[in-house]
Order: structure tokens, then C-alpha cells, then sequence
């Protein structure tokens, strides 16, 4: 029997961390007799993060290569690199947020770690899998993770919770996606994605299976009506999870979807109007939900969905214009979401409560009390909500632009009035903490310990330099989508 | 042949439709486990049939299968411990009552 030529180059970052997952996990038998301590969950920790690092650098040396693949399952071109560099990006800060986070709650950081490792794994798989098992393992390696970090904080009531309602919402979408999957594969006899857009017959189990495929899609990008899961989830999981996941999952399932609705070009004009809707649905009932949160995690929860909602605009204007407007967005949502994340992981009271999550009321005169803090939190959550000159401001102007000049006028004014909204919540959280004294109401968990400000100092830099460097950073992706686009 | 592609397709939709309902239905969150089992399996229904009927030559759809297989016993593995993991902390798996998180 002959083995199949397996080109191992195209997954070098993957086995990188893959590796770096084991090592983790193997981590905690070495030195006999020692206890969990902080030192030590920080020695794992060091190991995981250098395996990100280590794994970005192969991603970057390979930009601008010519796109190479295993027997057409998984792709390493251009677009899946730089998707890679939106996850590690995210994991990187995510986990320099776990650092001393962790440490407050549980004993186990060689399993925390090596499953955090194997969710990275999974979002870098799904965003380079062309074909549709692959695709599918691949979700289900970053959901299985995802469902086990989500409560990983066993003591408390609200992450079991939010576990299992990630868990059976998840699992029950996994089946949707997999319904989609072989309904494609009926109509066309194959589950690879070249396939696939050859042989379709654009009849009843094209259109169905695509329809299925989408819902998938929806669950994990939080797009409504199917993002019941999302708050609870992002409120009850550890905020460096949170953090982590709402950009990791959302640039994995972005990607693929770009990768999936390529295949099915044939009926693009179909399939517009429904992410139109989806997009305006999104964006609007996200917006709206985040008005009235009083808590810090749920608000981003809710905007985390409105996020969604603006890059489907981009997924809307097609591969020529609103993929590199997409990939541009993640860049910046990485950084300012997380940044974001981050200030409010600080903001939370440790302990075992039920809900032990920061209030709005917590950042009541946090700029009284730490002036520097409260200024970039006020930076982070301006680029999210879209003021000049930040990240989050040319990241909506590339969607809207993109949408304009693909025809989708209407959309893109739906888009800025959702930005306007989205102000309002943002800057309630910036008056608060301004503009008032602080009370007993307001907390600060002190000191800062080194890793979450170097978290916050790279998600700052990160914020301010794709605001100025915008231009051309969209250019390097601009020919990234195009290359893809050609294919 | 003697049945026609259809009647697999009917089967699994129906048995899809039954797992859909039994997720919405079921309070108790084993038995919601239970109704997606039986979605993804209906699924695989669907795969068999469609490997035998549209392209026999290749076992795609038999892998697909084996794949989802394996997918969902790692679920059940997870789900159940987090449903024991719930029950330790709450008595109860009933998900009317696990609803600290709302709003």
C-alpha cells in the first residue's frame, strides 16, 4: 500500500503548538513531590507562550509563499498564515491575562494550558482546511477545548452553568453543521471544497446543505438568532478565556466561512441578501442588548455580537473587496477586544461568588484612582465603538467601504447608525470612570501584576499603530484576499 | 436495489427531527444530550446512504461517519462530566434551573 506524500511544511505552526501542548501537559510530572505554586504555573505558562511565539514566527516566514496543500484537505496560503497570526496574537494576550488569573482559582495550570494550546490548534486548522471532515474535526478540536476551559473554575456556579450551555448549544449546532455537510456531500460525491464548487448542481441539496452549513457557522460567530449562548457564555467563562475565544473563534469561523462560500460562488448573489440580513439582524439586536447590561463582561458579550455583525458586512461585499476589509477587522478587534478584557479581568472581585463578574459600577472613578489604567480603557473601547484615529474606526471605514463599492449602500448606513448606538455604551463606561468619585461599589484588583500590563501595553500599541499604519497593513492583506480571491 | 436513496434520506430526517424536538422538549440535560446524539447520528445515516448510492468508489462518506462517530463520543465524555460536575454543586440537572445567568 502507498502512503500518501504528506507535505509537512503546510502545518509547521500547528505541530509547533502541538508539540508545545504536550510538552505542557507532560509538564506536571516533572520534579518530584512539587506542589502547585504560582512560580510553577508560570514556568508552564513560559513554555506555552514561547510555543505561540515560536509557532507565529513559522507562520510569518512563510508569508508571501506560494500556496502549498495536503492532498487538498488542508491549505497554507496567505490567508490562513495571517489567520494564524490572529489566533496566536489572541492566545498570546489571552494567555499573558491568565497568568496571574489563574493562579487565583484553581491547581490545575499543565491542563489549562495544554487545553488552550489544542483550542489554538483547532482555530488554525479550521481556518486552513479546505475540505469539509476536516473542516469539521477541526471545530470540534477548538469547541471541545473551549467547552472544558469555559468551566474551568469549578467552584464557581456561573462557569459550570455557562459550560453547559456552550456545551449542549454547541453540540446541537455541531449537528447542523454536520447535517450541511453531508447533504453537499449527497449533491456532489465529494467533501472537498474544489469539488464541491465544480460539481454542484445548485438544486435543492446544494441550497439546503449550504442553509445547514450556515447555521453551523452562525452558532460559532455568534451572528443572531443564533447567539443565545453568547452572553451567558462569555459572563460565566474565566475572562482570559472570554478574551481569548470571542476573537480565536470568531477569525477561525470567518475564514472557513470565506473558504466555504467560495465553493459555493455559483449562487453568491443568493446567499448576499441572507448575510445582509443576518449582518443587519446582528449588528442592530447586539447593539440594542448592550445598552441595558450592567455588567462589564456581558456588555462585551453583546458587543462582541455586534462585531460579528459588522464583519459580515464584509462577508457580504465577496472575496475581492470584504475579505481583506475582514482580516483587517480581526487584527484590530485582537487588540482592542482583548485590551478591553484585560482592564476588566482587573476590575473583577476574586473569590467564590456566584457571579463574582465586574459591574459598570466597578469602574466608577478609576481614573481618580489609576489615571493611566482609565485612560487606555477609555483608548480600547473608543477604537470599539469606532472613534478616529484608532483601529476600530479604519477597520468599520474598510467594511463600509468595501460594502459601498460592492453596491451594498443600504447596509453599510445601517452599519454607521449601529456604530452610533454602540457609542452610547461605550461611553457610559468612560463617564463612569472620569467623570465620577469612586464608592464602595468600585474595585480594583491591585497590585497590577506584570503579565496582564504587558497584555495591556501590547493591546495599546497594537491599538494605536493599526490606526496609523492602516494603510498599508491593509494593503499586505489586501494581496493575501486577492490571492485567495484568484484561486 | 431494492430501496430507493429517499427512503434512507426520509429515515434521517425523521430520526433528525425526532433528536431536534428532543432538544427543545427535554428539561433534563442528559436527556438533551441524548436528542443530539440522535441528531448526529441521523446524520449518519444520511453519509452511508449517500456513499453507497452516489459514489460508491470512494469511502468518503464511511470516513465522514467514523469521524462523527468519534466526535461524539468526545462530547458525551465532556458533556457528562460537565452535567456531574453541575449535579456536585446544584443536585440538579434540570436546565429550568440552572439560570443564574440571564438578562
Amino acid at each position: 500500500m502507498n502512503l500518501p506524500h504528506i507535505d509537512f511544511s503546510v502545518i509547521t505552526p500547528e505541530l509547533i503548538v502541538i508539540a508545545t501542548a504536550l510538552v505542557v501537559m507532560l509538564a506536571e510530572f516533572v520534579g518530584a513531590h512539587a506542589t502547585p505554586s504560582p512560580t510553577r504555573s508560570h514556568r508552564i505558562a513560559l513554555i506555552a507562550l514561547l510555543g505561540l511565539v515560536l509557532a507565529a514566527l513559522a507562520a510569518v516566514a512563510g508569508l508571501g509563499r506560494a500556496a502549498t496543500d495536503i492532498q487538498g484537505m488542508l491549505v497554507a496560503d496567505d490567508l490562513g498564515r495571517y489567520l494564524e497570526l490572529v489566533v496566536l496574537l489572541a492566545a498570546a494576550l489571552g494567555l499573558l491575562l491568565a497568568w496571574d488569573y489563574l493562579p487565583q482559582f484553581t491547581k490545575m495550570h499543565s491542563e489549562y494550558y495544554a487545553l488552550y494550546l489544542l483550542a489554538v490548534v483547532g482555530m488554525m486548522f479550521m481556518g486552513k482546511s479546505t475540505e469539509l471532515i476536516t473542516l469539521f474535526v477541526s471545530l470540534e478540536i477548538l469547541s471541545v477545548a473551549l467547552y472544558v476551559l469555559t468551566g474551568f473554575h469549578r467552584g464557581q456556579l456561573a462557569a459550570g452553568e455557562a459550560a453547559l450551555k456552550y456545551f449542549l448549544l454547541g453540540a446541537f449546532s455541531s449537528a447542523f453543521f454536520i447535517y450541511g455537510a453531508a447533504l453537499l456531500y449527497g449533491d456532489t460525491g465529494s467533501t472537498h471544497l474544489v469539488d464541491i464548487a465544480a460539481r454542484a448542481s445548485g438544486g435543492f441539496l446544494t441550497l439546503a446543505g449550504l442553509a445547514l452549513l450556515l447555521v453551523g457557522f452562525g452558532f460559532k460567530l455568534a451572528v443572531v438568532p443564533f447567539h443565545m449562548w453568547t452572553p451567558d457564555v462569555y459572563q460565566g467563562a474565566p475572562t482570559p478565556v472570554t478574551a481569548f475565544m470571542s476573537v480565536g473563534t470568531k477569525a477561525a469561523a470567518f475564514v472557513a466561512l470565506f473558504r466555504v462560500l467560495q465553493a459555493a460562488g455559483v449562487s453568491y448573489a443568493t446567499w448576499s441578501l441572507v448575510l445582509a440580513l443576518l449582518a443587519t439582524l446582528t449588528m442592530t439586536w447586539g447593539n440594542l442588548a448592550a445598552l441595558r447590561q450592567s455588567s462589564l463582561k456581558r456588555m462585551l458579550a453583546y458587543s462582541s455580537i455586534a462585531h460579528a455583525g459588522y464583519m459580515l458586512i464584509g462577508v457580504t461585499a465577496g472575496m475581492q473587496l470584504g475579505l481583506s476589509a475582514v482580516l483587517f477587522y480581526l487584527f484590530a478587534y485582537a487588540f482592542m477586544n482583548i485590551g478591553a478584557f484585560a482592564v476588566v479581568s482587573l476590575l473583577e472581585r476574586p473569590g467564590y461568588h456566584a457571579t463574582q463578574d465586574a459591574t459598570i459600577d466597578a469602574a466608577r472613578g478609576l481614573f481618580a484612582r489609576k489615571p493611566l489604567l482609565a485612560v487606555v480603557m477609555a483608548i480600547f473601547l473608543l477604537s470599539l465603538a469606532g472613534v478616529p484615529p484608532l483601529a476600530g474606526f479604519f477597520g468599520k471605514l474598510y467594511l463600509f467601504n468595501a460594502a459601498v463599492q460592492s453596491g451594498w449602500i443600504w447596509l453599510a448606513i445601517v452599519g454607521m447608525i449601529n456604530s452610533v448606538v454602540s457609542a452610547y455604551y461605550y461611553l457610559r463606561v468612560t463617564v463612569l470612570m472620569f467623570m465620577t468619585e469612586a464608592d464602595e461599589t468600585s474595585f480594583l484588583r491591585s497590585p497590577l501584576s506584570n503579565a496582564t500590563g504587558l497584555a495591556i501595553a501590547v493591546a495599546m500599541v497594537g491599538t494605536l499603530l493599526l490606526g496609523i499604519f492602516a494603510g498599508p497593513w491593509l494593503q499586505q492583506l489586501g494581496q493575501a484576499a486577492l490571492a485567495f480571491a484568484g484561486s | 436495489m431494492a430501496i430507493p436513496l429517499s427512503w434512507y434520506l426520509i429515515v434521517a430526517a425523521a430520526l433528525f427531527c425526532i433528536g431536534f424536538y428532543g432538544v427543545l422538549a427535554r428539561r433534563n440535560a442528559v436527556a438533551i444530550l441524548m436528542g443530539v446524539e440522535l441528531m448526529l447520528n441521523a446524520v449518519n445515516i444520511n453519509f452511508l446512504a449517500f456513499w453507497r448510492y452516489v459514489r460508491p468508489e470512494e469511502p468518503l462518506g464511511q470516513v465522514f461517519a467514523i469521524f462523527v462517530l468519534a466526535v461524539a463520543a468526545a462530547e458525551a465524555a465532556v458533556g457528562l462530566a460537565l452535567i456531574i460536575s453541575i449535579y456536585r454543586t446544584r443536585k440538579t440537572i434540570n436546565i429550568d434551573n440552572i439560570d443564574l445567568l440571564r438578562g
